[in-house]
């Protein structure tokens, strides 16, 4: 069985993908991870807010409180040894890329152009295969518009591209007005890949204290059919190519991934549920569905249910909406009662 | 000779260059103002630099001075070459190795910054009293008068040391030199290499005690030999001054520096010469050449070997037209016949008179001076005084110098003269934490490093921990400069901080047409009127150029907060010319680059876009032709102060304090309290403002506070009679003064604005949670009405703790602290616990308080914290040293025991005359409460009414106020209790005596700028420990448990109020030793201490720091001694290590090690509590147990 695929110009050995997780901190969890399948993993995120928030803060606390007094001209060591940037980062990822034999991917959680953007350099230095970038923002200015904030990521991207060399891929959220033209503008500016999609940080109301908690909730199977429909309606268009992340963890919504169009799917909860193993469980699943169905390799199969093949594009668009209103019928729901 | 490195070094870093590069050992312990070469030899060894031998020296931090010395005795005598730095009482503490190593003919260096000795009062400032107590060791002196002599001196005194034989003490003076920035040409390797010939390591080496060719040293001697084998040493050093000029003479070989014993510089045929050692030496060189430039017969005598003393040199030094001699020394032999330099020059003369070789035309007249001790300035118009003094026919033959003495009438008056040298003289005053002498030194690296001209940097701090005031003073120029004092005449003034110019006469040294260059909130046509009268009419009289920029605005644009150096940096720049301006800026950005890009790129763009924005937001003012403004300067302080405030401390606070004639002071060091309240610094932007209607009335606030500026108070309706319409109260919700009004105030002038009230304040408004009870509002909106408020809220009546029912966290916080608006950093961790100890115990108690932090924002002058209530009564405090505080409180009990014990026996004598009644009400009066020692006032006082009239009971009258009960408090940080001052700690609770130790544990020397203690946990970087401590904190507290009769309590506010409250209370209680373990955040950990109670909680959930209190008296009833406070840890440590730097370094520098080591403390701190666990489940049946009640 062939379940080879192409990752943003990166062949790989199948679709099963480590998506960007605490699971790859510990090398022997990667290593598992590797003798259960994985075709790559993604590094954790290393966060522009992390990086800029530190680096401010320590500069605060060492240059703050230094050159104030006669006894004390400062109050910590002055060595050039103590580095803030990403530095732990990078050694991570060459230790990884250097324990393991798949791709590995390195991500950059960022919202502005910035210093920030030197540590891609760095990565594809420590021997990153490819870079993920992880467009993460919330919109709370009001005076920045929807293409401002495209705008923004079109440079970011372009600014990675001439900084790397390595194929880049953008992980959105589901939240723009026009994906199919952000993500051609995207793939202008020299994006290989699309990682679809991003799930926010929700955080939650302690009604007691009255505050925000965050708390880490991991994606369900139900999360999925957002993702779908955006790849389905994305396949085939653009020279890119389509991640699935986020809501996957069945052998099934492996195969509904890759039919919308999924060049690959990334996994997380289903791993951090059920261990490494489960990879193994997906892998030989799905080689089990595509023998049921007679796929010698994922071309039959990937995008079958695209926008552009599946048979009734008006199901996936307007169509289901409204077939869900035309099904709804006044008694059945107790409307009257 | 080797291609000469010119580089830009303090004095410090210039000598310790050298040290570390010439030893195999260094052993030390932190002292101002050396600690500094020490922790550059710790550093370069931390990153691996080798020295001259190729190997990295061994840089050892001992308990002490004491401790140090006896390391470094031990290590030259096994033969290493050894080095160490001091200063003061460090270098007290060094005598008696001193005597031992020079008896002993060891070569070995120890640099010295010299300090002042605390006399009437601790000084850290630069004179010669430490190591002019060192002169009758046996130790050679040589001084040096500069950073260039101080980094030259540092190989020479080694050169001749192994020559010699004698071990040398080199000095220079603390703060003026050790502490300069100046432009000099480094010693090379190969220089010192040959200085340094193997032969005499290898002497030094085969002296070493070996087992292989073994002897004895350190033998006890008797009175039959001990004389003779003294004196066999005498030859080393009739021949040491010879060997030293030799060495002087091989070094300018090598480096064409040319030093002798002692240098003259002047007119050839000098008629009046100053012989003086040290920095001053400079200051009256400069002045001479001007002086016999004009045609003066002036001369100066710089003596640089001072001990073996070189009386040949000196003679052969002094013209032998010299008629008179001014001898200065740096200080102070009270009731000495003369000071020290004076008695060898005077000495070293009669002995050639009488032996006929002087070698002048006609005998000198010599007299002495004294100056600059502590600092004090010593300027061209002192020395031009001097020589004056010795025109006349008969000069003062004993005179000071520098100040004005009006009580004995040894002063010579002087006038200030303007400086003239070519170039950029430019003051700066910035606050502590704007980052404005790290500029300046940046800039003189700059100017000194990538220019010709020469370059010096001397830097002034006051000695406040938040909202302190620097003044930066930058000489640039073609010439070598040789000023060794502050700026007399600025071509150049920077105000960096807008509220100053209210506080401080800025332009008193501008010189006519200098450049005003001013931070201000208000632009370029505005900010004219903004100006006080005085302001204007300097500017005005001395044609001054004022340049204005709103910094505050360009930083906080570029996302650098209030730092804003650089673009002050980039103004100074851009108008003084100094460097072409594109050169400037380039200058400045790889500057930058270079100091903060290890920070990380954000740090070094936002700073580069700081200096981007700065020229385009600076403007030029145009100066109208008259004085507009109707505002004067503000007064310092109010005219409600009383008269020693106004007289005294208004002065030292507008900075003029130099002025103040000897009369202005005390003769023994005695202040009065209650001064803190009259500075009004008015340093927040930001102050808490309370919201009645959100408030539950819990205190918190009020509790944390470590300035006690926002405060609680419960108090009768008909107390508001005359409120001003607008003060805030409400009804007092809970039961015990039901019926009472109840406000939080903050004093809007003495808040720092650092946040922890308003970080902690639990209340939020249910409609908008964002609002809480108090809210940081800015200053400017409320300072008026807050004002108002803080006056009135300040005259409500206070409650005593006799009133209090249950004394818990809410309740002390009705009590008014006798510690309020000390200079403490913002956010200080250490204070709410002094706060709280004098709310509870505060109008009987005595402060013993150790050298550290708490002694600084405790006792340095103008003002003090401390402060009395209306009675009149507060905390009676004192510092003795830093390592016999336990000692020195203990011998306040002493005292306390043995009057009170009088005054009982002698009311036994005198018991008729007390009566029956009175007799047994003060016999059986229990004081345990706050009810008995009222009640034993009352007696007291009923007491001496008895005893008017009565001249035979005037002892017991005497006697009598100790009757009740005193509260004797033992005060320190962790440097103290668990390092210098452990041995006298351990003692004094090896005791029975009742004293209270409260430990401020901020695990690291905090005041002298974060060295490692035994305190300092495991895995947490600090200086002395920078790869991060692979040691675990020492558990004093178990320590002190283990003698059964003392009481311990670990407590951190933050994580449990009542539970301090109780150990407090506890440990007062208690009739014998206590011991409180207090965590402190602090600075020196880290983070932002707004978060310090959040952070606090983490330390506490996590088992780093579990609450216990282990008392005997529990103990003595048979039920565990011991009860844990904390529960089981509930997160891992790692939650509260990765908030702090001091962890996170060790993480960024090598994340194997941090991961070893923070494993290896989260086994530490759950074995840890497991033990406390444990201990606290163990009863010993009673009987068997220790009497610790009845101590």
């Amino acid at each position: 069985m062939n379940l080879a695929t192409d990752y943003c110009g990166i062949e790989l050995s199948s679709p099963l993908v480590v998506g960007a997780s605490p699971l790859v901190d510990d090398l022997d969890v990667v290593k598992r991870l590797e003798d259960n399948g994985a075709s790559a993993i993604v590094m954790r995120s290393l966060f522009q807010e992390q990086i800029e928030r530190e680096s401010m803060n320590t500069f605060a606390q060492i240059e703050g409180h230094a050159h104030m007094s006669a006894e004390a001209l400062s109050f910590f060591p002055d060595t050039d040894d103590y580095v803030l940037g990403p530095h732990n980062h990078i050694d991570q990822l060459a230790k990884l890329k250097a324990a393991v034999s798949i791709p590995v991917i390195a991500s950059l959680n960022g919202t502005t152009p910035g210093g920030w953007l030197e540590y891609a350099k760095l990565m594809q230095d420590a021997g990153a295969d490819a870079l993920e970038l992880n467009f993460y923002e919330l919109a709370a200015d009001f005076d920045r518009s929807g293409a401002d904030i495209e705008n923004e990521l079109v440079a970011i991207v372009e600014e990675l591209g001439r900084a790397t060399t390595i194929p880049i891929s953008v992980k959105l959220s589901p939240f723009w007005s026009s994906l199919p033209h952000l993500a051609k503008r995207l793939v202008a500016a020299g994006a290989k890949g699309l990682v679809l999609f991003n799930r926010f940080y929700q955080a939650d109301i302690d009604v007691e204290e009255l505050e925000y908690e965050n708390r880490l909730q991991l994606s369900h199977s139900r999360d999925l059919l957002l993702r779908l429909r955006a790849i389905a309606i994305l396949r085939g268009r653009l020279d890119m190519s389509l991640i699935c992340t986020g809501g996957a963890h069945t052998v099934q919504d492996l195969v509904k991934a890759l039919m919308s169009g999924a060049d690959a799917v990334q996994f997380v909860a289903a791993l951090l549920t059920r261990g490494p193993e489960h990879l193994k469980t997906l892998r030989d699943g799905l080689e089990i569905w595509m023998a049921e169905h007679g796929h010698e390799s994922l071309d039959g199969l990937r995008g079958n249910m695209s926008l552009e093949r599946c048979p009734d594009p008006h199901a996936l668009l307007r169509g289901n909406y409204a077939q869900l209103l035309r099904s709804w019928t006044a008694d059945r729901e107790g409307f009257y009662s | 000779m080797s291609e000469l490195r010119r580089i830009m070094v303090d004095g410090n870093e210039a000598v310790a260059l050298v040290a570390h590069k010439c030893s195999e050992v260094l052993a030390i312990y932190p002292i101002t103002p050396s600690s500094a070469m020490g922790e550059h030899a710790d550093l370069w060894s931390a990153k691996g630099q080798k020295n001259l031998w190729g190997t990295v020296p061994d840089v050892v931090e001992m308990q002490s001075e004491g401790g140090a010395a006896g390391a470094l005795h031990g290590s030259l005598q096994a033969g290493a070459i050894t080095s160490s730095f001091t200063a003061s009482q460090g270098l007290l503490l060094k005598i008696p190795n001193l005597y031992k190593i020079a008896g002993e003919l060891t070569p070995f260096v120890l640099h010295v910054a010299a300090r002042t000795l605390a006399t009437h009062a601790l000084s850290i400032f630069g004179d010669h009293s430490d190591v002019m107590a060192c002169r009758q060791t046996g130790m050679a002196m040589l001084c040096a008068g500069s950073v260039q002599e101080a980094h030259d001196f540092a190989l020479i005194s080694l050169a001749a040391s192994l020559r010699t034989r004698l071990p040398f003490l080199h000095f220079f003076d603390g703060f003026r030199t050790s502490h300069e920035v100046a432009k000099i040409t480094a010693i090379p390797d190969d220089v010192m290499l040959a200085m340094l010939p193997d032969a005499l390591l290898h002497d030094h080496r085969v002296r070493a005690l070996d087992p292989d060719r073994p002897v004895i040293r350190g033998t006890a001697q008797n009175p039959d030999t001990f004389f003779q084998a003294r004196e066999a040493a005498n030859g080393y050093y009739d021949r040491c001054p010879a060997e030293t000029e030799a060495v002087m003479g091989e070094f300018e070989r090598l480096t064409g520096r040319s030093y002798s014993l002692c240098d003259y510089e002047g007119h050839p045929e000098a008629e009046r010469v100053i012989v003086l050692m040290g920095s001053g030496a400079e200051t009256a060189s400069e002045t001479v050449q001007q002086l016999a430039a004009q045609g003066e017969r002036v001369g100066v005598v710089k003596v640089r070997l001072y001990r073996p003393f070189p009386s040949e040199q000196l003679l052969r030094a002094l013209p032998n037209t010299t008629r008179s001699i001014a001898v200065l020394d740096r200080t102070k032999e009270p009731g000495a016949q003369a000071d020290p330099l004076l008695l060898d020059v005077r000495s070293a003369l009669v002995d050639a008179e009488q032996e006929e070789r002087l070698p002048f035309k006609q005998r000198p007249r010599v007299v002495g001076g004294r100056y600059g001790l502590a600092s004090k300035e010593f300027t061209p118009g002192m020395v031009a005084a001097v020589f004056e003094e010795l025109k006349a026919e008969r000069p003062k033959s004993r005179f000071t110098i520098g100040i004005v003495d009006d009580v004995t009438h040894h002063s010579l008056a002087w006038t200030e003269v303007p400086e003239r040298a070519k170039g950029v003289r430019a003051i700066f005053f910035g606050l502590g934490s704007d980052g404005t002498v790290g500029a300046n030194k940046n800039s003189i690296k700059i100017i000194g490093e990538d220019t010709k001209l020469e370059a010096q940097g001397y830097f002034v701090y006051d000695s406040k921990k938040s909202g302190a005031m620097t003044i930066s003073h930058l000489r640039f120029g073609p010439e070598r400069i040789r000023s060794s004092y502050l700026i007399q005449s600025a071509s150049f003034v920077a105000c960096h901080q807008w509220a100053f110019l209210d506080k401080i006469d800025m332009l008193e040294k501008a010189e006519r047409g200098a450049t005003f260059l001013v931070n201000s909130p208000f632009g370029p046509d505005e900010v004219w009127d903004r100006l006080t009268r005085e302001v204007q009419q300097d500017i005005l009289d001395k044609g001054i150029r004022l340049y204005v920029i709103d910094a505050v605005k360009v930083a906080r644009d570029a996302g650098m907060g209030n730092r804003i150096n650089t673009v002050m940096q980039t103004c100074f720049f851009a108008i003084s010319g100094v460097l072409p301006r594109f050169d400037a800026i380039e200058a400045i950005k790889a500057s930058i680059r270079k100091t903060y890009g290890r920070r990380g790129q954000e740090v070094v763009k936002r700073n580069f876009d700081a200096v981007d924005a700065s020229i385009d937001h600076l403007y030029e003012v145009t100066i109208p032709q008259t004085v507009t403004a109707t505002r004067t300067r503000p007064p310092i302080v109010s005219d409600e102060a009383p008269d020693h405030i106004r007289r005294v401390a208004a002065v030292m606070l507008a900075g003029k304090g130099d002025a103040l004639p000897v009369s202005a002071f005390p003769v023994d060091g005695t202040w009065p309290l209650s001064s803190s309240r009259w500075e009004k610094r008015r340093i927040a932007h930001e102050v808490p403002v309370w919201s009645p209607d959100v408030c539950i009335q819990c205190n918190q606030c009020a509790f944390v506070c470590p300035h006690a500026t926002i405060r609680a108070k419960v108090y009768d309706e008909s107390a508001l009679a005359s409120a001003p319409a607008d003060f805030l109260h409400v009804d007092y919700k809970a039961k015990d003064f039901r019926g009472s009004q109840y406000t939080i105030q903050v004093a809007p002038e003495d808040c720092t604005g650092c946040g922890l009230c308003v970080e902690i304040c639990p209340a939020k408004d249910k409609t908008n949670p964002r609002h809480k009870a108090i809210n940081m509002t800015p200053v400017a909106d409320v300072l008026e009405v807050e004002r108002q408020r803080w006056d009135f809220f300040t005259g409500l009546p206070e409650k005593d703790l006799s009133e209090i029912e249950r004394i818990d966290a809410k309740s002390t916080q009705l009590l008014q602290p006798l510690f309020e608006f000390s200079g403490a950093c913002a956010g200080c961790g250490e204070t709410p616990y002094v706060k709280l100890m004098t709310q509870l115990f505060g109008d009987r108690a005595l402060i013993a308080n150790a050298t550290g932090c708490s002694s600084i924002y405790g006792g340095n002058l103008p003002t003090t914290p401390y402060c009395t209530d209306d009675n009149g009564r507060g905390p009676a405090w004192a510092n003795s040293l830093f390592e016999d505080n336990a000692e020195f409180g203990l011998g306040f009990r002493l005292a306390l025991d043995k009057h009170r014990q009088q005054a009982l026996e002698l009311l036994s004598v005198h018991r008729a005359l007390v009566g029956d009644e009175l007799f047994d009400a003060i016999e059986h009066c229990n004081q345990t409460t706050r009810e008995g020692i009222l009640e034993m006032r009352r007696h007291v006082a009923q007491l001496l009414e008895r005893l008017a009239g009565h001249p035979e009971a005037a002892r017991l009258a005497e006697f009598a106020s100790h009757l009740v009960q005193k509260s004797v408090w033992l005060v320190g940080g962790d440097g103290w209790a668990y390092d210098i001052g452990y041995g006298g700690l351990d003692h004094v609770l090896s005791m029975d005596r009742n004293i209270n130790v409260l430990v401020l544990d901020t695990e690291v020397y905090s005041n002298t700028g974060g060295q490692s203690s035994k305190a300092t946990p495991l895995g947490a970087s600090a200086k002395f420990a920078i790869s991060g401590r692979s040691i675990g904190k020492k558990d004093l507290a178990l320590e002190a448990m283990s003698y059964g009769h003392v009481y311990v309590a670990r407590v951190a506010f933050g994580a449990n109020y009542n539970q301090t409250v109780k150990a407090f209370v506890e440990a007062e209680s208690y009739p014998g030793p206590s011991l409180i373990l207090a965590y402190s955040p602090c600075i020196a950990h880290g983070y932002d201490l707004r978060f310090g109670v959040e952070q606090t909680k983490l330390a506490v959930e996590t088992g780093y720091w579990p609450l216990f209190r282990y008392d005997p008296r529990r103990a003595a009833t048979g039920a565990p001694g011991l009860e844990l406070d904390s529960r089981e840890p509930k997160k891992e440590l790692a939650a509260f290590m990765n908030n702090e730097t001091r962890f996170r370094m060790v993480e960024r520098m090598d994340p194997e090690r941090y991961r070893r080591l923070q494993k290896q403390a989260q086994v530490e701190a759950d074995r840890r509590f497991s033990l406390y666990q444990q201990l606290a489940e163990i009863k010993i049946p009673v009987g068997q147990s220790s009497e610790g009640g009845e101590a």
